[in-house]
């Protein structure tokens, strides 16, 4: 069985982010696949939300596209099984609480692990309120990756020391979205963590270039990418997936 | 789980971008409770800038003219600002500057509470930005103009349906950018903790008064307090001190728009199912798929597809009742209550005016009704006109 730990075996992992639905979950499961082909170590498949607070433009408008498009968390899992045989990478699903909490937590944990799912990120599903998915979690095997922020400080310890599958460091205040420079002191706060844990540390939150992803893949065990490769797939549409292999070659062979 | 629970709702669901200033927030919170000059300095602007406490005023005509039990209005319009929103904006402000904040941010719906922030910045000499949505924005222009006059920012949301969930999305989001020099003064009992508790705290102080008052006045408890819910805060502000009187019925009435058989309603606690969303766990307008749903009122106070979690477990618990009352029952309170009484309700408090004059009518003159009047209606009436389909639009002469 696949899990979350493969992806940073021996390697500085590269992590994609894509909103299923966008363009259409047919796309999305080509898209997939060429993320894989591209080099990716694992995915992050978005489930669309309407209210997606934690957001910024670019992933709340793909998302908006997504619903439009009529993709609805069950579909998703649905998509996830179709290509299930043909993904050899750790999947996550990345939403948030409210419809997982609408689906029911039991059930929804239940069908990840049927369709392979080894992750989930839940961004308003903080530390404190996390009990009451991972007892569901944990019953299927299902890992629930927490999020450690720049503010985050004194809760560095014990948001570390519970962590499982990776610890996802937010690189900046804010919501997501490419930016052109991180002023956090990410290095300190990657040795802190790593006073209290083993988990691997993966950075998300601005990266798009291949020399940010070079710069922080020294200091970090991965780097995440989701708002430049919703971006590619917003501007090449259903023709997205060459686009996207090459992108994510490019990003992981500058790792 | 977290603190500020209320029965099974309330929580802390935000990003952890969040966690830690909503840490110090409820630090600086417990610590202010407890700090006499604190509580001093609060009362004072009550009392000298709010205009507290407010009337409690027996609405003779309007008893007479429905033949039923007595009603008082407690007039929380007459309030500096308009309405009930100062009571909390004051609370916090304060709390804020205590805080070494020098910025304020608010979400607003009507504007009521978009002003009120934006005066307490200026009274307090902090920074404004207020977060509308674009439809209200049109709809409560001059409110817009309010708060510019008073020297604040004012911010178009034009996300989603552009209405007040849509604006309280954009403010989460501005002060997960910044939060060391900002506050986030929510204007309702919602939100994660400790919001729900402490807008409450702060506008539990229309119910203490009501309670003196009526007491001074009938020297009895009301037999029905009834308030408009949107968040809820001007309800749990009339409701709190009588929770635990139980002869006492509270009764919320939330807007049912066009009705709640059309879907064009905001009547979360009629039709509301449990969710996450905006920071705590509570009842929402929302789809089988856990979408939260476009929501309508004629009132933009009240057009929010949520409700406070204590409002949510004092209705499951069956503290409370709620009422739904469509656009044309408020409208049509607005102008019973303009024409009878001579006070103009903000189209907020029209919908609990429209269950109080039914209510009355249904009660027997000894009993007693107070209806809460959250807020002055001077900000509706070009809406109201239009509604009637007469255009006010002031002409460059």
């Amino acid at each position: 069985m696949k899990k979350i730990a493969d992806a940073f075996d021996g390697k500085k992992a590269f992590i994609a982010y894509l909103m299923a639905g966008d363009p259409s979950l047919e796309k999305s499961a080509e898209n997939i696949l060429a993320a894989q082909a591209g080099g990716a170590d694992l995915i992050e498949i978005g489930i669309p939300f309407s209210d997606p607070v934690a957001e910024g433009p670019v992933i709340e408008a793909a998302a908006a596209r997504a619903l439009a498009a009529g993709t609805q968390l069950q579909d998703v899992l649905t998509m996830v099984a179709s290509i299930q045989d043909r993904v050899h990478i750790p999947l996550l699903l990345m939403t948030y609480c409210n419809p997982v909490y609408v689906y029911g937590y039991a059930k929804f944990f239940a069908r990840c692990a049927e369709v392979g799912v080894c992750g989930v990120i839940i961004p308003d599903l903080p530390f404190e309120e996390q009990a009451e998915a991972q007892v569901h979690a944990r019953q299927h095997g299902v890992e629930m990756v927490t999020l450690i922020a720049p503010t985050s400080q004194e809760r560095v310890a014990k948001i570390a020391s519970e962590a499982e599958g990776f610890i996802y460091l937010v690189s900046s205040l804010g919501v997501t979205g490419v930016r052109s420079e991180i002023t956090t002191d990410l290095a300190a706060i990657v040795a802190d963590i790593k006073q209290h844990t083993n988990t691997p540390v993966a950075i998300g939150f601005g990266i798009s270039t291949p020399e940010q992803a070079a710069l922080y893949a020294q200091v970090t065990d991965g780097v995440i990418v989701g708002s430049a490769i919703v971006q590619l797939i917003e501007q090449h549409g259903e023709h997205a997936a060459p686009h996207v292999e090459k992108y994510i070659a490019s990003m992981k062979s500058a790792m | 789980m977290t603190p500020g629970r209320f029965g099974d709702f309330g929580g802390q669901y935000v990003p952890e971008t969040l966690m830690a200033v909503l840490h110090e927030l409820i630090a600086a919170y417990e610590q202010a409770k407890q700090d006499p000059q604190f509580q001093a300095d609060y009362a004072a602007l009550l009392r000298d800038y709010a205009g507290r406490p407010s009337l409690l005023y027996y609405a003779e005509n309007l008893t007479k003219h429905l033949g039923g039990a007595k009603i008082y209005l407690k007039r929380e319009d007459l309030n500096h600002t308009g309405s009930h929103k100062i009571n909390n904006v004051l609370g916090q402000a304060l709390l804020a500057k205590r805080m070494g904040k020098t910025r304020l941010i608010a979400e607003t719906g009507a504007g009521q509470h978009g002003v009120a922030t934006a005066t307490a910045a200026t009274l307090l000499g902090m920074e404004c930005e207020i977060f509308m949505g674009r439809e209200d924005t049109q709809r409560q222009a001059l409110n817009v103009y309010r708060m510019r006059l008073l020297g604040a920012q004012v911010h178009e949301v034009t996300s989603g349906t552009q209405t007040l969930k849509d604006a309280v999305n954009e403010t989460m989001r501005e002060w997960t950018r910044r939060m060391d020099d900002t506050h986030y003064l929510i204007g309702s009992v919602m939100g994660p903790h400790p919001f729900p508790t402490m807008v409450r705290d702060f506008q539990a102080i229309i119910s203490r008064e009501i309670k003196q008052q009526i007491l001074a006045e009938t020297g009895r408890l009301p037999d029905a307090v009834v308030a408009c819910i949107g968040g809820g805060s001007n309800a749990i502000g009339a409701f709190y001190d009588f929770i635990g009187d139980p002869s006492v019925r509270l009764i919320g009435c939330e807007a049912a728009g066009h009705g709640i058989a059309s879907g064009m309603h905001a009547a979360t606690m009629s039709v509301g199912t449990k969710g996450v969303f905006h920071g705590m766990k509570s009842l929402f307008c929302q789809d089988e798929h856990g979408q939260i749903a476009p929501v309508h009122s004629i009132s933009a106070g009240l057009d929010y597809p949520g409700v406070g979690p204590e409002h949510a477990q004092l209705l499951v618990s069956g503290r409370t009742e709620c009422v739904a009352v469509t656009d044309e029952e408020a409208v049509n309170a607005f102008e019973t209550l303009s024409r009878i009484e001579g006070i103009i309700p903000a189209i907020e408090s029209s919908h609990a005016v429209a269950h109080v004059l039914k209510l009355a009518k249904a009660l027997p003159p000894e009993q007693v009704i107070v209806c809460n009047l959250s807020g002055r209606g001077d900000k509706d009436v070009a809406a109201i006109a239009r509604y009637k389909g007469e255009d006010i639009d002031e002409k460059n002469s």
